[in-house]
């Protein structure tokens, strides 16, 4: 029985988190929320600008983009971020609230594929990536792929997915899967998650963003048609040549004024810029970093 | 301030006699609240799932499909796999944890004596105290490597690592309500036994074991209870993966799991959102009926007496 309070709770969460709004001083409290591939990013944004200034409080949440989204059609957060577009669905619901969506991009990230540092592939085809996670993909071992991984007794391809209201899954579907995903991937809150399971798994795969790579995986490059095998990184991000590099977006509930605006403005500026940078994603524009 | 007042006395309303009534209606208010939070839970629940019921959803595809992508472009809300991983590790968990809250209690009530029975009943009782999201931990950080050592396999996380941990999680209950059930057999049913030259073991096995059959079959009723409802141990030790499973070590998703996952992340009112509270539903109704059932179960032994 009391599970069902939990459900209630986990109901309600979003709505307690959110309304910490103004507290008695004439502190402004900036509610973000969203993407867990910008989750470090923002925070590093909001810990500079507590900073620079102090009368404005970032308070960041993850979750995922459509935690954020949904936080923003649900009216409880100043600026959403992800690392998707808002779906047609997503900005009518916005919209029924009289509350037009404004989308920002605040940098680029080369979305990276991770294996096991033992595993000898070090190329994927955007085609062989579907025939792993794509419904009716007929790659289900390492074997199929050529290869056998050390310590991978089964050759299984274990896939490690994101939970489905992620920007970095829904991004993958569309720009790899192309369609809807095989059933059976394990699906990991975070990005991290995938990033520590692919590095203690031999037989696994996964993905995420450029910035959760660590020197327990591998990241192989990755070939569109026929053109060359891509590594990920922040200079094939953002001259474009990394076939699966994808905008992170920010949104805020309206055109932003006052101190979300102001925010905004400092994010895109070459400060906010070399912050998202040193993060590990290429920044929006071209800047200059001290 | 009549003369009759005097023929009532006990009737005298001092400060005791308003103490009494107000006791009396508190614990009226406490002892209602249940009901009161039932019905409002399942009010709850239904008003937000049941549009989705009556509208979007097909309850073939429901009951009939393993595919759940709630958020496709084309969403799929197919709770078969959900329901198969949900009830392969409450079944795994049943296997684990009979034999051993049953050996447990049988012991504890039938052959442990004095301190050593005090000593068991309450590190049980302890036991029973370990938060849920511990024992997530113990799948995830100790039974996960063990398993992939082990058995060769490439992932821990599955129906073997989640049923082992519910099971164990179950089993403490399970023996408390178990070692009632034993307890309340009329000791003239053993000396009757004895007398007649049986063993310890005949006695409890003849004797004692059918006298408490229905408060046997209950507790281990309440044990599925458990595991059914079971969230935070499972998302963590299941692996958390839609399929439906074909062995024990296959990553599976529960259902109480895709609640607790991403309840907070859709928007409320949504169809995702709502497709979660008829999963909700579900469990309600489930542990509902189990628990109802576990209940009249026991009702009967005690009409029987």
């Amino acid at each position: 029985m009391h599970k069902l309070v939990v459900f209630a709770l986990a109901a309600l969460a979003p709505l307690a988190c959110s309304r910490g709004g103004q507290s008695g001083t004439e502190r402004t409290v900036i509610q973000n929320k969203g993407s867990d591939t910008l989750v470090n990013v923002a925070q590093a944004w909001a810990e500079a600008y507590a900073v620079i200034d102090g009368n404005v409080a970032v308070a960041v949440t993850g979750g995922g983009s459509g935690t954020g989204i949904s936080a923003m059609i649900n009216g409880t957060v100043d600026i959403a971020n992800a690392s998707r577009r808002m779906k047609a669905e997503e900005i009518a619901a916005v919209k029924s609230n009289g509350i037009n969506p404004v989308e920002f991009v605040v940098g680029i990230d080369a979305l990276a594929v991770f294996v096991h540092p033992d595993n000898p592939l070090s190329e994927f085809s955007i085609e062989s990536l579907r025939q792993i996670y794509g419904e009716g993909g007929t790659f289900e071992t390492w074997s199929q792929l050529g290869v056998t991984v050390p310590g991978c007794a089964s050759d299984e391809i274990v896939r490690v997915s994101r939970q489905n209201n992620s920007g970095t899954y829904a991004y993958f579907r569309k720009a790899i899967v192309d369609g809807d995903f095989k059933l059976g991937s394990r699906d990991m809150h975070g990005s991290k998650d995938v990033v520590d399971l692919v590095g203690s798994t031999p037989c696994a795969i996964g993905y995420s963003g450029l910035a959760y790579a660590t020197d327990r995986v591998k990241m192989p490059c990755i070939k569109k048609g026929d053109g060359a095998c891509i590594a990920p990184s922040r200079t094939t991000a953002s001259d474009g040549s990394y076939p699966i590099a994808r905008p992170l977006l920010m949104y805020t509930r309206g055109k932003p004024q006052g101190a979300v605006k102001a925010y905004l403005d400092w994010i895109l500026s070459d400060q906010g810029q070399c912050i998202i940078r040193d993060k590990g994603y290429a920044p929006a524009s071209p800047v200059s970093c001290a | 301030m009549r003369s009759t007042t005097q023929t009532q006395a006990p009737d005298a309303r001092g400060v005791a006699w308003y103490l009494d009534k107000a006791m009396a209606y508190l614990v009226f208010g406490a002892g209602v609240s249940a009901i009161l939070l039932i019905v409002g839970i399942f009010v709850f629940i239904t008003k937000e799932g049941v549009g989705f019921v009556w509208d979007t959803v097909d309850l073939g595809q429901f009951f009939g499909s393993p595919a759940w992508r709630p958020t496709s472009d084309t969403p799929q809300y197919g709770a078969l796999a959900l329901i198969a991983g949900t009830a392969s590790v409450t079944g795994l968990a049943m296997l684990i944890a009979v034999p051993f809250s049953l050996g447990a209690a049988i012991y504890i009530a039938e052959f442990a004596g004095g301190t050593q029975r005090e000593a068991l009943k309450i590190l049980i009782e302890l036991l029973a105290a370990i938060p849920s999201v511990v024992w997530g931990f113990i799948g995830l950080s100790v039974l996960n490597p063990l398993i992939i050592e082990w058995f060769d396999v490439p992932v821990g996380l599955g129906i073997l690592n989640a049923g082992v941990i519910l099971g164990l999680m179950a089993a403490p209950i399970m023996t408390t309500i178990a070692e009632d059930a034993l307890r309340a057999v009329p000791d003239g049913y053993r000396e009757a036994a004895e007398a007649m030259g049986a063993t310890r073991w005949q006695v409890t096995w003849r004797v004692v074991l059918p006298g408490a059959k229905n408060g046997l079959t209950a507790a281990i009723l309440l044990g599925v209870g458990r595991g059914f409802g079971e969230t935070m141990a499972v998302l963590m030790a299941s692996g958390h993966a839609v399929q439906l499973p074909d062995g024990v070590f296959d990553s599976v998703r529960a259902l109480t799991a895709t609640i607790a996952a991403e309840l907070g992340e859709t928007a409320v009112g949504s169809d995702h959102y709502q497709a979660l509270f008829t999963l909700g539903i579900l469990l309600f109704v489930v542990t509902f009926a189990i628990n109802l059932t576990a209940d009249l179960v026991v009702r009967g032994i005690s009409n029987k007496d």
